[in-house]
């Protein structure tokens, strides 16, 4: 069973969609009562660093997270901004994040890139692993992924870092640390390559 | 590498999808959920659908329509028509659309554009410049209400004040080339990808992929949308949902960049 923390961010029903065609298992939770004995959890989220973490604050889901996922070892996927929040900060924001993973998260737009880089990073880009792990078991070399974000995860360490992609410079669009994986793309809308992935992370 | 979006843009009038050109005559091609499933089927990049009645007739967003949209699509989805107020795109994003584009009232009030990237963040807002060659020049203004109404002002200034009140992604559609699938109108892509630094979709003429290709050539990493090219097929334009497969698109792509 997956299940999906629905703090009012990210695309809930794109996640459901692709594990129901998968006939995999999954749910939703709004509350720490929901939330409480899931044995797997994705973390999506959209928008802006702080309100998203404010509003997983506001959800009342922070501290069963916690427990679940330091204390009981519970795989957990981030999705986009829900892969940020992992970090301890953003350049975006001033909330602390979870600081589930070490590093900080930073805009494209300070990066001295010579050319334009249009902002946000939108569209279908490669995402390369730079270590072996089940999450990207048989996908294809030319496994492209949705992305659509102006920030991104800066590991602080590199054994952090699953996958590379690169926009106006490398950086981390996947990360993992134990039982936490992140990843900076959109695997709900990305089609096959996506579906792969999700089912990956229900098979961990 | 970030690759070019090669999109379909689905027109809904009446609850059935339809096709025009130049802005009129519009011609009933299908059903909206069933173009989806096969553009789900093909792994389309992305969808843009657009509802052309409601802010012509001045109606609400039709959101029992948009939430079944919303659940047919596997492919980031873009969706636009009658789009108001910030509490339309809010509920519009809850229902699981990725954008939503604005046109009339980001232009006739262009802080709403501000007012919605608050919201639900500038990454899904997508304004929408329905654009006209004006007679005996080269200047292009932005009209709204089906081309039936001139703002008089330049695409070029819209653009800008879109992209600095928050904006996430231009559309900039050509009147004059809608339906004519004849191709792009490339001085006017590069008019609009030389006035801003927001990824870009260009809408209107496209008639093969070959004329994407140009567009390509022309803007480098673009969106490039169309409608007639991906519902109809041959000089008779008999109604026929394509897609181009992956291999295809790649090699396409390819060869527009290296050259």
């Amino acid at each position: 069973m997956i299940t999906i923390v629905d703090y009012g961010l990210g695309n809930i029903r794109a996640f459901l969609n692709a594990y129901h065609r998968l006939n995999v298992d999954a749910t939703t939770a709004t509350s720490a009562a929901e939330l409480r004995g899931a044995s797997k959890v994705i973390l999506p989220g959209v928008g802006a660093f702080d309100h998203a973490m404010q509003r997983l604050q506001d959800s009342g889901m922070r501290e069963v997270l916690d427990e679940l996922v330091l204390k009981q070892d519970v795989p957990v996927l981030g999705v986009c901004v829900g892969m940020q929040i992992l970090a301890r900060s953003s350049d975006e924001g001033q909330l602390p994040g979870l600081g589930w993973i070490e590093g900080r998260v930073r805009g494209f737009a300070s990066l001295h890139t010579g050319g334009r880089l249009p902002l946000p990073h939108m569209g279908w880009n490669d995402v390369r692993p730079v270590a072996q792990h089940s999450l990207f078991d048989r996908l294809e070399s030319d496994a492209r992924f949705y992305f659509l974000h102006s920030f991104f995860f800066e590991c602080a360490k590199s054994e952090n870092a699953l996958a590379v992609s690169s926009y106006g410079t490398d950086f981390s669009s996947a990360v993992h640390a134990d039982n936490i994986f992140g990843v900076q793309f959109h695997p709900e809308k990305s089609h096959h390559f996506g579906t792969r992935l999700l089912k990956n992370f229900a098979e961990l | 590498m970030l690759r070019p979006r090669i999109i379909p843009c689905l027109l809904v009038k009446n609850g059935g999808l339809v096709k025009t050109v130049q802005f009129r005559d519009p011609k009933y091609v299908g059903d909206p959920i069933n173009a989806v499933k096969i553009f789900n089927e093909k792994e389309t990049d992305e969808l843009m659908v657009l509802d052309i009645d409601a802010t012509a007739e001045g109606a609400e967003p039709n959101f029992k329509r948009i939430a079944h949209l919303a659940v047919e699509c596997r492919m980031p989805l873009c969706y636009g028509g009658g789009i108001k107020k910030v509490d339309q795109a809010k509920q519009i994003i809850g229902l699981g659309v990725e954008k939503v584009a604005i046109s009339s009232a980001a232009i006739e009030n262009p802080r709403l554009i501000s007012m919605i990237a608050r919201e639900i963040g500038s990454q899904s807002v997508v304004v929408v410049l329905d654009v006209r060659r004006q007679p005996m020049g080269t200047a292009y203004e932005v009209w709204t209400h089906n081309a039936s109404r001139n703002t008089g002002k330049p695409v070029v200034a819209v653009a800008r004040e879109a992209e600095s009140l928050g904006a996430g992604e231009i559309v900039v559609n050509s009147i004059d080339n809608d339906g004519q699938m004849q191709g792009y109108d490339l001085a006017l892509a590069r008019t609009v990808r030389e006035a801003t630094s927001l990824p870009l979709t260009v809408l209107g003429g496209a008639g093969s992929l070959a004329d994407i290709g140009a567009l390509i050539r022309a803007c480098g990493v673009v969106g490039a949308a169309a409608g007639s090219l991906f519902v109809f097929k041959g000089g008779y334009r008999a109604v026929l949902i394509n897609y181009p497969g992956q291999a295809q698109k790649d090699g396409l792509i390819r060869d527009a960049l290296r050259s």
